[in-house]
């Protein structure tokens, strides 16, 4: 189960006009060096290449340092998992926790041995990154 | 020549481009807080309004609420200080109670703690919120960029403890217990089956016989969301037994290090009782007056999951904590002594 975030803001005005910059003279460049090539000048033409290389690579930061952080981070609610114990003859349930389990609550009887089972756990089963595992 | 403008311009306003982009990430950060914030406040009220059953909407009881504010004593004269913030807590803590009570009437004491927890972390998560807003309008208004570039630094840290609370939400909504009752979950293990007496304010305490000794059992009472008074307990059982304690084992969850594995159990001497200090003041007093000796036993976690749904890891780490307990008993003790052992934390969806 998961609930997802927030809507993500627009971009502020500023921020617009200088990826349309960016994006106007970014082409420009690669529009020179097209020239340039065409002319026989592999030099200029690959100074102009550069700086329209340059530009693209700084409007595509400006676009993804401003959304990159709300995009992460859903809300993930874990499932929560309930372990009935029968502690006569080691029974078990395990089922989805419901509201009103509490660990050491005495349940249902022993479908095998009709001794009252109680709750003996309640847990959720995370998943490391293997990051995290790989240094701990 | 634009290129070399372009270039120019960027020195010059190189500052104020990144005072822009660090504030649009604080934006986003803000707008993810906000969420959290709103969400808290609506899983409450639907809570409320579902276990309370009432026709009066708790909306606005719920607001007040995420707005309460309760100030420490003055501690310019330290003399007598701890006494002075129990009784503010202790004012609090009715308060609280007495509020929910109000949300929503007719529920049991056990949906009542729960419903306390449940709002002060919606309570949290709006402090978060506002604190952080607080600074970005700051930063945004005096467009200073050393104000944004501090909120920027430390809003991953923020942001994993607003996450925490959010996710405790869920837990304390539905009673389930948290990762805070690791200590709680060891005691509630040795208690089981053993008649068990109110000793102090919402905690219970039972005589278990382990390894020839007498242990002194204490948790807050489960299974509602409680902490109670566990230093008062303590000195209690001291009291009552003349000080007459071999030695005092307190039992709680830690904040881990990034890197060590949740669930790892360590060892030491000292007080771990965590929160505003009042109960552990009592238990060193009490200790030093009677030179009882202090070992503690500590269950590694990082604070998401101290308030999230308890995990497998710390579970299961409880059982490797009975059988320290008991290796510290004989190491320490004598057949005959008198111990303490008392299993510290929230003990929201635990019994005893």
């Amino acid at each position: 189960m998961s609930e997802t975030g927030p809507p993500r803001g627009r971009f502020s005005s500023t921020l617009i006009i200088m990826v349309i910059v960016a994006l106007a003279l970014s082409i420009a460049a690669f529009f020179f060096a097209a020239d340039a090539y065409g002319n026989q000048d592999p030099i200029q033409g690959s100074y102009f290449m550069m700086i329209g290389i340059m530009g693209l690579t700084l409007l595509t930061y400006l676009m993804f340092q401003t959304r990159r952080k709300t995009l992460r981070m859903p809300i993930q609610l874990p499932r929560v998992a309930t372990t009935i114990l029968c502690q006569k003859c080691g029974f078990k349930n395990i089922r989805e926790f419901q509201r009103g389990d509490y660990i050491l609550k005495e349940g249902e009887e022993c479908p095998k041995c009709n001794e009252q089972m109680i709750i003996a756990s309640i847990y959720r089963e995370v998943k490391e990154k293997k990051g995290e595992k790989e240094l701990s | 020549m634009v290129w070399l403008l372009f270039i120019v311009a960027t020195f010059i306003y190189g500052q104020s481009i990144q005072r822009i982009l660090m504030l649009r990430e604080v934006q986003g950060s803000l707008f993810r807080l906000k969420f959290m914030r709103d969400t808290g406040r609506k899983t409450a009220i639907s809570t409320l309004k579902e276990l309370g059953g009432q026709e009066a909407d708790p909306t606005s009881r719920v607001d007040r609420f995420l707005e309460y504010i309760a100030i420490p004593p003055v501690d310019l004269d330290p003399s007598g200080v701890i006494w002075r913030l129990e009784h503010v807590l202790d004012v609090r803590d009715v308060r609280f109670k007495d509020e929910v009570k109000l949300m929503a009437p007719g529920v049991d004491e056990t949906q009542t703690n729960n419903m306390e927890n449940m709002l002060e972390a919606a309570l949290a998560l709006n402090i978060i919120y506002k604190v952080i807003r607080h600074f970005f309008v700051l930063g945004k208004k005096t467009k200073s960029l050393y104000i944004i570039m501090q909120l920027q630094m430390l809003l991953p840290l923020i942001m994993r403890e607003a996450e925490a609370f959010s996710n405790a939400l869920q837990a304390f909504k539905d009673g389930q217990p948290i990762g805070d009752g690791a200590g709680a979950l060891v005691a509630a293990k040795l208690m089981h089956g053993h008649k068990t007496r109110k000793i102090a304010k919402d905690i219970v305490m039972a005589k278990v016989p382990i390894e020839g000794r007498t242990a002194y059992v204490l948790k807050a009472e489960g299974p509602g969301g409680n902490v109670g008074k566990p230093g008062e307990a303590i000195k209690q059982i001291i009291e009552e037994n003349k000080g007459k304690i071999a030695t005092a084992i307190i039992v709680d969850a830690a904040q881990k290090l990034e890197g060590e594995k949740p669930g790892e159990v360590a060892e030491g001497v000292g007080v771990a009782i965590g929160g505003p200090q009042v109960e552990k003041y009592k238990v060193e007093e009490t200790v030093r007056k009677y030179k009882i000796p202090v070992n503690i036993v500590l269950i590694k976690e990082d604070i998401g999951d101290a308030v999230s749904s308890l995990r497998r890891e710390i579970f299961e780490a409880a059982d490797a904590v009975i059988d320290r307990i008991k290796r510290l008993i004989l190491e320490r003790t004598k057949e005959g002594d008198a111990i303490i052992i008392a299993g510290i934390g929230n003990t929201i969806g635990i019994g005893q």
